[in-house]
């Protein structure tokens, strides 16, 4: 039996790591991710758990310790946001580079400039080509339940890449929600030991890690890099099969929502999702056949399968809470175009940048956007693809 | 798997290469000579030396040999020239010249 209780996302991603009990957290407080430390800390003074807490005096430092206690040989665990997810930058690398399965949860929170604490995507959509696994979250389950789910695909053999488990700041990290857990043993049986191959306290075994890679051997090095992210989509369908088993939750690529006989979707990640269910919830009530993809996996990203999900649709509006400032849309539009080309082609696509900084994006924006792609239906006309919505002016 | 430093040729393939560079054997830098990136050359003048010992531990690299509590000739093979022993010599021992002007 499951247990089922009331938490905020935060707390829910504290009590996974709790239920986790790794060997090492390092960790510096940001807004909307400070109580992730804040509530692990006290399980450490409680002994609830026997993780050694390195509290850090930055985050490039909370990721350089992560980085030598997981190549020491310890399940090592950090929480991040906004401007302390860009001071790791250089360590992200340097994390995926090395091939170490290191934990992440990232509290999405606009990366400054201007200074502004609530919920966008900038932060984790800059880390996208770091070589981390990207794991998106709609509601407080889906965080708890990634991040499960994370520590079995980082560590997996045939992956040994960090992974980065994120939600919404402040709409999912702070809002009370039901959430089934599961029991401590339970979780306990389902991460399973940490036991690496080659690790740095292994005195039977002394090894160099990290070391200088000239030109003869760092491109093999990137490519066996990329071979990892490549088997990664297999894992995170093997892992999320057996968490259904254990849960009766089904996690995929992405979630299809009204998406099989749709013919005008949007393509969303993270809370915005249940808004917009909301939205095409009414518009099916109303004769009109709309749809929604959900991403949970951006990175690696699914473009086979979603370009196949997508492919009778006649209007798509790709739903971004970054900019790339390419001038032509924002990272998931790319992603998603580059998708449908030549395995959807005809597909009319529209681009739309929301809510940045915060702004609330209200059932009237993602209606809005509906709208504008039945007008597009009716008349054949796209217009601009590039699009701004709930921006004054 | 090619997991030790001499199996790491030029002509590992990916397939083959460690996963991200780790070596399954330590002491590796000393099979790696450096001392080709010198332009700058630290002459030790044994005659001066008073054995102090104050250059061996600040040498970054392991160029300044100790035997038996006595520093020994560098280890040009990696010493890269940097200047720090010459700077922390008190008695004029280590002389710093230019790579081109040493005496064959």
């Amino acid at each position: 039996m499951s247990i089922r209780e009331r938490l905020s996302g935060n707390e829910a991603i504290a009590v996974a790591m709790r239920q986790i009990n790794p060997d090492v957290v390092a960790a510096f407080p940001i807004t909307p991710s400070t109580e992730i430390p804040q509530y692990f800390s006290q399980f450490v003074s409680n002994g609830q758990v026997q993780t050694e807490f390195v509290a850090v005096e930055s985050e490039h430092s909370a990721m350089s310790a992560c980085i030598g206690a997981q190549a020491a040989g310890a399940r090592t665990m950090t929480a991040t946001s906004a401007n302390g997810l860009a001071l790791m930058w250089e360590m992200l690398y340097i994390a995926s580079a090395m091939k170490l399965p290191i934990t992440l949860s990232c509290v999405n929170r606009a990366l400054s400039g201007p200074l502004n604490i609530h919920n966008d995507h900038s932060d984790s959509m800059g880390a996208r080509d770091s070589g981390w696994i990207q794991l998106y979250s709609e509601t407080n389950q889906e965080a708890y339940d990634n991040l499960l789910q994370a520590i079995r695909i980082a560590e997996h053999k045939d992956v040994l890449l960090p992974v980065m488990v994120c939600q919404d700041g402040f709409i999912t990290s702070h809002a009370v929600e039901n959430i089934e857990l599961l029991e401590d043993d339970k979780v306990k049986e389902f991460v399973g030991e940490y036991k690496p191959d080659h690790y740095l306290l292994n005195h039977k075994e002394p090894i160099a890690v990290g070391p200088l890679d000239l030109p003869a051997h760092c491109f093999e090095h990137k490519r066996e890099q990329a071979q990892s992210m490549i088997n990664a989509k297999k894992v995170i369908l093997e892992v999320a099969k057996e968490f259904e088993k254990l849960t009766g939750r089904k996690y995929e690529y992405f979630e299809k929502y009204n998406l099989d006989d749709a013919e005008i979707a949007i393509v969303i990640i993270n809370s915005s999702a249940g808004t917009a269910k909301t939205v095409a919830d009414k518009l099916r009530d109303n004769g009109i056949k709309a749809g929604l993809l959900k991403i949970r996996m951006f990175r690696p990203f699914p473009a086979d399968e979603i370009a196949e999900a997508l492919k009778n649709v006649k209007a798509l509006a790709v739903m971004d809470k970054a900019e790339s400032y390419s001038a032509m849309g924002g990272p998931v539009g790319a992603e998603v175009k580059s998708a449908l080309y030549g395995k959807a082609d005809g597909i009319k696509v529209l681009n739309y940048i929301y809510g940045l900084g915060g702004r609330d994006v209200r059932a009237d924006d993602i209606e809005e956007v509906y709208n504008s792609l039945m007008d597009i239906v009716k008349t054949g006309q796209i217009g601009e693809t590039y699009r701004y919505i709930g921006v004054r002016g | 798997m090619r997991g030790k430093a001499k199996e790491m040729t030029p002509e590992v393939t990916w397939q083959e290469i460690t996963p991200g560079g780790t070596i399954y054997e330590t002491g590796n830098a000393e099979g790696y000579k450096t001392g080709d990136w010198r332009s700058m050359r630290p002459i030790w003048i044994e005659e001066k030396c008073t054995q102090c010992m104050l250059c061996p531990p600040v040498c970054p690299d392991t160029a300044i040999p100790v035997k038996d509590s006595k520093r020994l000739d560098f280890d040009y093979d990696h010493c890269k020239g940097c200047g720090v022993c010459f700077k922390v010599c008190p008695f004029d021992a280590i002389d710093f010249i230019k790579e081109e002007d040493k005496e064959e």
